[in-house]
Parts: structure tokens; C-alpha cells; sequence
């Protein structure tokens, strides 16, 4: 079985990031990137349906700058097969659906059973490249996934889904596209061993021209501000002082 | 984490993505539980196979089926394990050093593919006893003797302050025998051997420390490590394990430091302001960030030395030296900024400070390691 797993390179999660004073974006210069999170989850669970299935292939796939590399060794360390990087210098120039037509012309090129995501990455939170690329290809979608099941014959796999009232269970068949939730699996480390083996796999490189992509981004990112800082709360005296002010400052009692 | 001198660009792809990944096991699965195991004096033995698992053990043994990371590599794991407590990276560096070191130096090559891969993988734990009650600095004093017999070798004597000894399945045991100190793989099942628990530290809790005792040990011809000949041979093995110490002191002093700095932002005292805007604890903060810093670079450079072979004794014991010192100085700087918290074990600082006292005295003495330097400054030797 042929898994695709796509990957973003995204700032560390945990660092507060900064703007440019121009609004054009945030500040990368000594920050910290790593593979977005559910991404991770997306590549354990793609490693352990092939081991699983006793065999397969799964391939790391990113779009992005050479820096990127270190993104998708991250998925090779972990234990995937070989990598894919799509060489693009600004994340700002393209949207979700020049990623979703990119991948639909790797998926063209390599042919899997099946695409693993995370749900969504944390910079953009756009939540919109799985349900893209899906409808692209003409494949069937199963977003959210917490369980993935695929079936002894590999024509379908069965997709819990956590939705806000409880979990739904979807039948798709195969090839599909799923995004993986928090709660799909918890990934494993990248083992020092694997770091070390990673080094030697391969990884190929495309260009939008090569992979016949026009990069033309239907949504274009205007400016980014930064949300008004809060306000210093205040000390009441008084119960009633505290009711005057909800009433007549925040309105909130009638 | 500190890197004022951006360390990190100094490093490869991989050697950052080893770094991250002990970072990550260390802060999900180390950091939880080792309070606990400290208060108790107990080695968090959970982790052992996990150690296994993601190839800490033997990281820079080229071989085998082990990683063959660099030296750097290597030395970012034990920093890393070290910030959590300096027993946890004690038991890596027992391990991986003084362990399946001394057998790669010395050992067979049946007794290298009959005990490194078990060692790599966490499935055997091995010990190493040179140190006895009344040989500490001056191993030449041993007692423990070695004595041939028809079918090999009779072991007698004792060892004293072993890190995972009574967890160990095999021990080096280094004993004097007719041609010199040799050293031998003693299992723990022999007959006549024993290992007890050393109570009453207080320091090091977290780590397994224990004596050992040998009572007409028969050894078969095949325990000797036949590349042994004499001390020399203990302690090139314990210049390996020093190199990493002189890496490891430098997890404990950022894990203090970093805790510290944490503290005195948020603690308040003297009209609404943080302990961090009084200039003495900005002077500590200064002087700690300077010597973490110079420690950094001493052991960066040093990993480099050893993986060109060009790091000597001497290098060695200067950075073993300088790192612990200052590691120890940052610490107690730490646990003085938190004040009376600084004494609870809610806060690491005075555990990494308690730990350290061992690790100053151990794997040659601060004092030694200052003699050696003048030695080889001055070309005359203090002990003679």
C-alpha cells in the first residue's frame, strides 16, 4: 500500500512570533520551525497502516523553500520511505488551492492509495487543503479522522470522525483523501537511529513548472495586524460599585 | 533554552533533530516522573527500554547496528537527559562509555557481538567497578586481585560507589592480577558475586549507586578483556566518560538557569516590581549566562577535537573541570534566587546542585583534574 502523507514546515508552536513592522507577515529570523503538528500524526499513522499491512510504501511531501528539507528528513526519520519536496521560495505567494492542484499533480506522479494530512496546520488554520485536494481528484474525503480501518482488500477504509456531538463513522473507498485529528494516534519519536538512516534516503525536488502547476493564487494574504492589546483590568471597591459599572460602562445588566 | 553565541548554528540537520527528539522524550516522560523517583532514591527503571527504543544507549558507536552519531550529537543527549537530573544521564554515560566503551576498546570480538547489541538496545545494563573503599583518586591502590587458575580466573575483593550495579547484568570489573590491572565481564549471576544498594545519599537519589562483592569468583578464560593492560587501559576508557560529563553539567546549569530566570520575572517583592529588575539578581543572571556560555563553546569545541582523534587527557580534564564548576556555581546561584522556595523540590535547582557535588567528586576529582592541568602546564608532577 502507497501512502502520500503532505507536510508543512510551520513556526515552533510554542514561540510567541512577531510581525514585520510592515504587516507583510511574521518575523522567521530566529525562530524555530518543525512539521506541523497533526501533520505528524498524519505520517505515524500513515507508518503504521504499512506496517500493518506487512509492506507498502509512504512517501513525505512538502512545498516549500530548501529549509523545508529538514521538514520532510523529520518524516524519513520517523520512518518513511522517501520524500518529495516542491520547491517554492514564499509561503505568502501561494494559497490552499495552488497546495491542493500541487498535490493533486504529485498524487498524479506517484499514484497512492491513499493521502494523509493533518486537519489543518497552525499558521494558516485555512482547513481547506484536504476538502481541496479531494475535490480535485475526485476522490472521497474523510476530514477530522480519529480511527482509520482499512479494509483486507484495500478497496475501502472505515473513518471515525469526531464530530461536536459525538463520532460518526464514514465508509470510503480507496484512493481517498483523510485529515488527521489530535486524537488519531499518538505520534512516535524520531529515533536516533532513524535520524541517522534518514540521511541517506532520497528526496526529490519539483517546480510548479515541472509539475505542469500554475501558481495562481485565487486568495492573496492583504495584511496581517496584530490583535489589540487588552486593556488593565480595575479593582471595584463595592459590590455596588461593581453593578454600577456593568450596568452603565460594559451594559451588560439591564 | 540560552545559546547567547548561537551554538545552534553550529550544528548539523541531524544533530539538531537528535537534540529535539531527547528534548521532546526528556520533557514528556523524564520530567514528569523524576521528582518522584528522587524523593524515593530509586532509578526510574521504566525508562530503560525506552532509553533502548529511541537509541540513547550507545548513540555514538559506529557498528553494530548503532547509531554512530557524531561526538556533538552525543553530547547534546547528555545535555539534554542532564537538565532533567544528572542521574538519568548518568546511567547513559555508565552505559555507553564506561560499558560498551571499554568493551569496544578492549573486549574479544565475540565479547563485542555478544554484549553491544543487547546494550544498545537496553536489554542488558552493565556497571563498571574500579573504584574501592580505600582506592578512589589513587586507583593503583586497589585490592581486588584476579588470580589464574586451570580454566581461567578467581576473582576476589570489592567495589564501591558503582552506578548501576545492582541493576546491572554485567559488570567490568578491573582487579590486579600477575601482569597488572586487566579488566574482566563478571554476569551478575556468578557465583560468589553480590551487589548491594549504598543508602543514605543525598545526592544523586534518582541514580542506582552500589557496592560490590566478590568472593571467589570463578571467571571463565573468556571473561578478561584480552586489550586490558594495566590502569592506562581504565583510564582511557574513563577520559570517554569524561567527555561527557563535560557536556552533561551543562543540562543541569541551564535547567537551573532557566527555572531562575522564570522565577525572578514573575516573583514580586518591593513595590510591585520583579525580583529580575534588582541588580544583584541581574549581576547572578549575567555571570551565569557568561560561564554556561564559555562552557558551551569549551565543550562544542572539544566534540570536534575528538571526532578529528585530536582530543587529548589533558583537554579533557580541563573541560570535565571547568563545565562541573561552573555548572555547580550555577546551580547554587539558581537556588538562591528562589529564595526559601529554592529548598523545595518543586523547583530543580538544589537537586541539580545536591547532584552535582557528585558529579564533581566522581570520574576524577575536581582537585585531580586541577593537578593534571598543572602537570601538563608546568611539566612536574604534584604526585611524584
Amino acid at each position: 500500500m502507497k501512502i502520500l502523507v503532505a507536510v508543512k514546515r510551520v513556526p515552533d508552536t510554542t514561540v510567541k512570533l512577531k510581525l514585520k513592522p510592515d504587516g507583510t507577515g511574521v518575523v522567521t529570523d530566529g525562530v524555530n520551525f518543525e512539521v506541523n503538528p497533526f501533520d505528524v500524526i498524519a505520517v505515524e499513522e500513515a507508518l503504521r497502516l504499512k506496517e500493518k499491512a506487512g509492506g507498502g510504501e509512504v512517501i513525505v511531501a512538502t512545498i516549500g523553500s530548501k529549509d523545508a528539507t529538514q521538514q520532510l528528513r523529520h518524516g524519513l526519520a520517523m520512518g518513511a520511505d522517501r520524500g518529495i519536496l516542491v520547491v517554492n521560495d514564499d509561503d505568502n505567494a501561494i494559497d490552499a488551492d495552488v497546495v491542493a492542484r500541487t498535490l493533486k499533480a504529485v498524487v498524479a506522479k506517484e499514484q497512492p492509495t491513499l493521502v494523509l494530512v493533518g486537519k489543518q496546520s497552525p499558521d494558516g488554520e485555512s482547513n481547506q487543503v484536504p476538502q481541496m485536494l479531494a475535490e480535485h481528484l475526485g476522490w472521497p474525503q474523510a476530514t477530522f479522522a480519529s480511527k482509520v480501518v482499512v479494509a483486507a482488500d484495500k478497496a475501502s477504509a472505515e473513518v471515525t470522525r469526531e464530530a461536536d456531538g459525538g463520532l460518526e463513522t464514514l465508509s470510503v473507498r480507496l484512493p481517498a483523501v483523510i485529515s488527521a485529528d489530535l486524537r488519531l494516534n499518538e505520534p512516535r519519536y524520531a529515533s536516533l537511529p532513524g535520524i541517522m538512516k534518514a540521511k541517506a534516503k532520497k528526496i526529490d525536488e519539483f517546480t510548479f513548472e515541472s509539475l505542469g502547476v500554475a501558481k495562481a493564487p485565487k486568495v492573496t494574504a492583504v495584511g496581517f495586524f496584530a490583535p489589540p492589546e487588552r486593556k488593565a483590568g480595575a479593582v471595584v471597591a463595592s459590590v455596588e460599585e461593581l453593578v454600577n459599572k456593568l450596568k452603565n460602562e460594559a451594559k451588560v445588566l439591564g | 533554552m540560552l545559546d547567547l553565541f548561537a551554538i545552534e548554528e553550529l550544528l548539523s540537520p541531524e544533530e539538531r533533530m537528535v537534540r529535539d527528539t531527547v528534548r521532546a522524550f526528556v520533557d514528556a516522560e523524564v520530567m514528569p516522573c523524576i521528582v518522584e523517583h528522587y524523593r524515593a532514591g530509586t532509578f526510574p527503571k521504566h525508562l530503560i527500554a525506552r532509553f533502548g527504543e529511541l537509541g540513547l544507549l550507545g548513540a555514538n558507536v559506529k557498528g553494530y547496528g548503532m547509531p554512530g552519531l557524531s561526538s556533538t550529537a552525543y553530547g547534546l543527549i547528555l545535555a539534554e537527559l542532564e537538565r532533567a537530573d544528572s542521574g538519568i544521564r548518568s546511567f547513559c554515560s555508565v552505559q555507553t562509555s564506561l560499558v560498551m566503551g571499554t568493551i569496544l576498546l578492549f573486549g574479544s570480538d565475540a565479547q563485542k557481538s555478544d554484549w553491544i547489541p543487547r546494550l544498545g538496545r537496553g536489554e542488558a545494563i552493565g556497571c563498571f567497578g574500579l573504584t574501592e573503599a580505600d582506592a578512589g583518586s589513587n586507583p593503583g591502590a586497589m585490592r581486588t586481585t584476579a588470580k589464574r587458575t586451570k580454566s581461567g580466573w578467581l576473582l576476589n575483593g570489592s567495589k564501591r560507589w558503582i552506578t548501576n550495579g545492582t541493576l546491572a547484568e554485567v559488570a567490568i570489573v578491573w582487579a590486579k592480577t600477575d601482569d597488572g590491572v586487566r579488566g574482566f565481564l563478571v554476569t551478575s549471576n556468578t557465583p560468589g558475586f553480590t551487589a548491594r544498594v549504598m543508602h543514605g545519599k543525598l545526592s544523586m537519589r534518582a541514580s542506582d549507586t552500589a557496592e560490590l562483592f566478590f568472593e571467589d569468583c570463578a571467571l571463565p578464560e573468556g571473561a578478561l578483556l584480552p586489550a586490558s593492560l594495566g590502569l592506562k587501559s581504565a583510564l582511557m576508557a574513563l577520559t570517554q566518560a569524561r567527555f561527557g560529563i563535560a557536556w552533561g553539567a551543562i543540562g543541569a546549569a541551564i535547567g537551573s538557569f532557566e527555572c531562575a530566570r522564570d522565577y525572578a520575572v514573575t516573583r514580586v517583592q518591593f513595590a510591585g516590581r520583579p525580583i529580575a529588575s534588582h541588580q544583584i539578581i541581574q549581576q547572578h543572571f549575567a555571570e551565569m549566562a557568561t560561564e554556561i556560555t564559555k562552557a558551551q563553546l569549551v565543550a562544542w569545541r572539544l566534540a570536534e577535537l575528538k571526532d578529528a582523534g585530536k582530543m587529548t587527557p589533558v583537554q579533557v580534564s580541563l573541560a570535565k573541570r571547568n563545565n562541573v564548576r561552573m555548572a555547580l556555581d550555577v546551580s547554587r546561584r539558581a537556588r538562591e534566587i528562589l529564595g526559601a522556595n529554592g529548598v523545595c523540590d518543586d523547583y530543580p535547582p538544589m537537586r541539580h546542585a545536591a547532584n552535582l557535588e557528585s558529579v564533581y567528586t566522581y570520574e576524577g576529582t575536581h582537585d585531580i583534574h586541577t593537578l593534571v592541568l598543572g602537570k601538563a602546564l608546568t611539566g612536574i608532577d604534584a604526585f611524584a
